[in-house]
């Protein structure tokens, strides 16, 4: 059976990590201003990208050695749990979170401080209840691991792919056309949205 | 409490911060030399169409005596926006009011009447030693970790004096920010490049040879601060210290370039030993190193000895002692306090290496003793000392006042305090504001001042 919801919220999670400031567009919109240089701009995407790619996939491999171990209700109380105590964390000390990265960053640099950013956020956690769909979709109970890794690495592929479409196009728009006086009104408070969105998951799943 | 939108006093950039409102009040430092009453933070009126224009409308009492609140700033600034930093909705409310004697921190709230600031928290001087191991705590700015506070000394009073962290939500001291200081000693001022990852501190003295005035001992010996030192910012290691050599003491106030893609700053000595004049100095990058060149001469002027306090008799001259600067939002035009001589200087700053002077007014002065339009009595003392521009650079407001033992030296029979105002000209130039002048009232004098929504000492960015 062809499942479209899962594919749509990974691809979604993708899109809203690509709006937020803080997971990367912006960074590499400052190093573009900073050298004067587009072509910064858009090498600057690729580590971030990948940073992110490499946190949502060392998650989801985590998941997937759990899943070739454990029963679907365990895997998704453990999930609920990890996710749930992530959203307090977030709530209590979420503002504290420093990842000491300079503005002369390399792209290795870059790579490490999106890699940090989207763990810390809990960004691969958000992709088990979707990929767990997935891998369940043709099957009851218990998820077998190759068609576990084929579906994870696709989750990867549709998630990091989204986000890298939406930080290329505002960065693109707003370092050649828009400017970044939008930020002082736009720049919406994202951390607050997203911790509600991973105490919503939390609580689905654990009641799921 | 965090916010849904980024605060609107934050900009991206210092070309957006220019065209911010015009500032309506001001937060100024008063703090009393004779340590009997508690020092406070007044509230200026700045709006020229108020009946209370140029008045005092409100204050905060300290719940102590003899801080001697000095330097203070916002719990969270312009630097917020950063990429690499983002902390966009911490609002920009509180002021974070060290002082300098009693190593107190004030967090005062700013918010629900900008004109009666409220005092919310206060971290006792054993805090601050307990988790960050410094005293005697000086400047304070927004950035990437935090609230930075620089200390001029260790907690039992010596040498060296350093940086910490506050966390910009709760206030907690989070710790000392230094993980490699190399050779660095001395601590006096502090600020970064955000878009270099560097961090610049400069040097005074230890707090035995300032609390109770300067020493001339250690001052003809070459003791004071006279170095700068650079840090990377991220890995809050020291990189490089540049020695100005024996004859300049006194390395005081550094002032950055706004915009981020630059990479060059401004910082005055205040005297040389050689012949009493005061010093600009350019740094800027040269290949992998940070350099600098003296830009700015600012010679003493001959006097009559008996014009003059004991201190200077024998040298029959007036130094310009230069003990601030600050430079204008676009970097264009540099403000130079000459506490000695009276003057504040406006320099051309469009290229670093080659400053020109582009205005000129008198005020107070050791032998000068010039007036204002507004002031009562026809002979000031005290000069131009802490100087604030608002973001547009269209006003420029300065104290009279340096330090409660040391004023004393300079001007011996007393020091009376005011508060005055620039307007500034479309391509430079600068005079008093007729209508402005604030005769402090007796028993404090007036220090730093700190605009509504941001000043242009007070916030950095990361955007050009």
């Amino acid at each position: 059976m062809m499942d479209f919801w899962p594919w749509l919220s990974l691809a979604g999670l993708g899109a809203f990590h690509g709006a937020n400031p803080a997971m990367g567009w912006l960074f590499a919109v400052a190093l573009g201003l900073h050298r004067q240089s587009a072509r910064t701009v858009w090498l600057s995407l690729v580590p971030i990208a990948l940073g992110h790619a490499v946190s949502i996939g060392t998650v989801l491999a985590a998941m997937v050695a759990f899943g070739a171990v454990m029963d679907l209700r365990g895997l998704q109380l453990v999930t609920a749990v990890f996710i749930l105590g992530l959203t307090g964390y977030l709530a209590i000390y979420g503002h504290r979170h420093r990842v000491r990265v300079g503005m002369q960053a390399g792209m290795a640099g870059l790579a490490a401080w999106s890699f940090l950013m989207a763990t810390s956020h809990g960004a691969g956690l958000m992709l088990v209840p979707a990929v767990l769909s997935l891998c369940l979709s043709d099957q009851a109970g218990v998820a077998g691991t190759t068609d576990s890794l084929s579906v994870s690495l696709a989750a990867i592929a549709v998630h990091t792919g989204a986000m890298l479409a939406v930080i290329a196009a505002i960065a693109l728009m707003v370092f050649t056309w828009l400017g970044l006086a939008g930020l002082r009104s736009a720049w919406i408070n994202f951390d607050r949205l997203w911790i509600a969105a991973l105490g919503a998951t939390g609580i689905i799943l654990l009641v799921w | 409490m965090a916010t849904w939108r980024p605060d609107p006093s934050f900009y991206p950039s210092p070309r957006m911060a220019a065209k911010a409102p015009k500032e309506t009040l001001a937060y100024v430092a008063a703090f009393d030399p004779d340590r009997q009453r508690p020092d406070a933070i007044a509230v200026v009126d700045l709006d020229p169409a108020s009946a209370s224009y140029s008045q005092i409308v409100g204050q905060v009492d300290m719940p102590n005596v003899g801080d001697e609140l000095h330097h203070f700033g916002w719990n969270a600034c312009s630097s917020c926006l950063c990429p690499n930093a983002p902390h966009p909705h911490v609002e920009r409310r509180y002021l974070v009011v060290p002082g300098l004697r009693s190593s107190r921190l004030h967090i005062i709230d700013t918010k629900p009447d900008p004109r009666k600031p409220e005092i919310v928290r206060v971290i006792e001087p054993e805090e601050v030693a307990e988790r960050a191991n410094y005293s005697r705590l000086h400047t304070i700015h927004c950035g990437p970790e935090g609230i930075y506070v620089n200390a001029l000394a260790d907690r039992d009073g010596k040498a060296p004096g350093g940086i910490f962290l506050l966390d910009h939500d709760s206030f907690d001291v989070l710790g000392q920010w230094e993980m490699d200081r190399g050779p660095q000693k001395l601590a006096y001022d502090f600020w970064w490049h955000l878009g270099h990852d560097t961090m610049i501190t400069s040097e005074w003295g230890t707090p035995d040879t300032f609390e109770n005035g300067l020493v001339p001992e250690v001052l003809l010996g070459s003791q004071y601060g006279r170095r700068l030192h650079f840090w990377d910012l991220h890995t809050r290691k020291h990189l490089q210290e540049i020695d100005f050599g024996e004859e300049h003491q006194l390395v005081f106030e550094l002032r950055p370039a706004h915009d981020p893609t630059k990479a060059h700053g401004f910082v005055g000595c205040v005297i040389s030993l050689k012949d009493l004049s005061a010093s600009i100095w350019t740094w800027y990058r040269e290949g992998n190193q940070w350099a600098v060149k003296k830009v700015i001469e600012i010679p003493a002027e001959p006097a009559d000895p008996d014009l003059l306090p004991p201190l200077l008799k024998g040298f029959q001259a007036v130094p310009p002692l230069v003990t601030d600067i600050d430079l204008s939002m676009d970097d264009r035009f540099l403000y130079v306090s000459c506490w000695g001589t009276g003057d504040m200087i406006q320099y051309d700053v469009s290229d670093p290496l080659a400053p020109k002077e582009a205005g000129r007014v008198r005020i107070g002065g050791i032998v000068a003793r010039a007036t204002h339009p507004k002031a009562s009595n026809g002979r000031l003392n005290g000069g131009p000392q802490m100087v604030e521009i608002s973001r547009d650079g269209k006003r420029v407001y300065f104290t009279n006042s340096l330090y409660g033992a040391i004023d004393p030296q300079f001007y011996p029979e007393g020091l009376d305090g005011w508060m005055v105002k620039l307007d500034v000209g479309d391509n430079g130039g600068i005079s008093f504001d007729g209508k402005f002048f604030v005769d402090w009232p007796k028993g404090h004098r007036p220090h730093q001042v700190r605009l509504e929504g941001g000043d242009c000492s007070s916030d950095s960015y990361c955007y050009s």
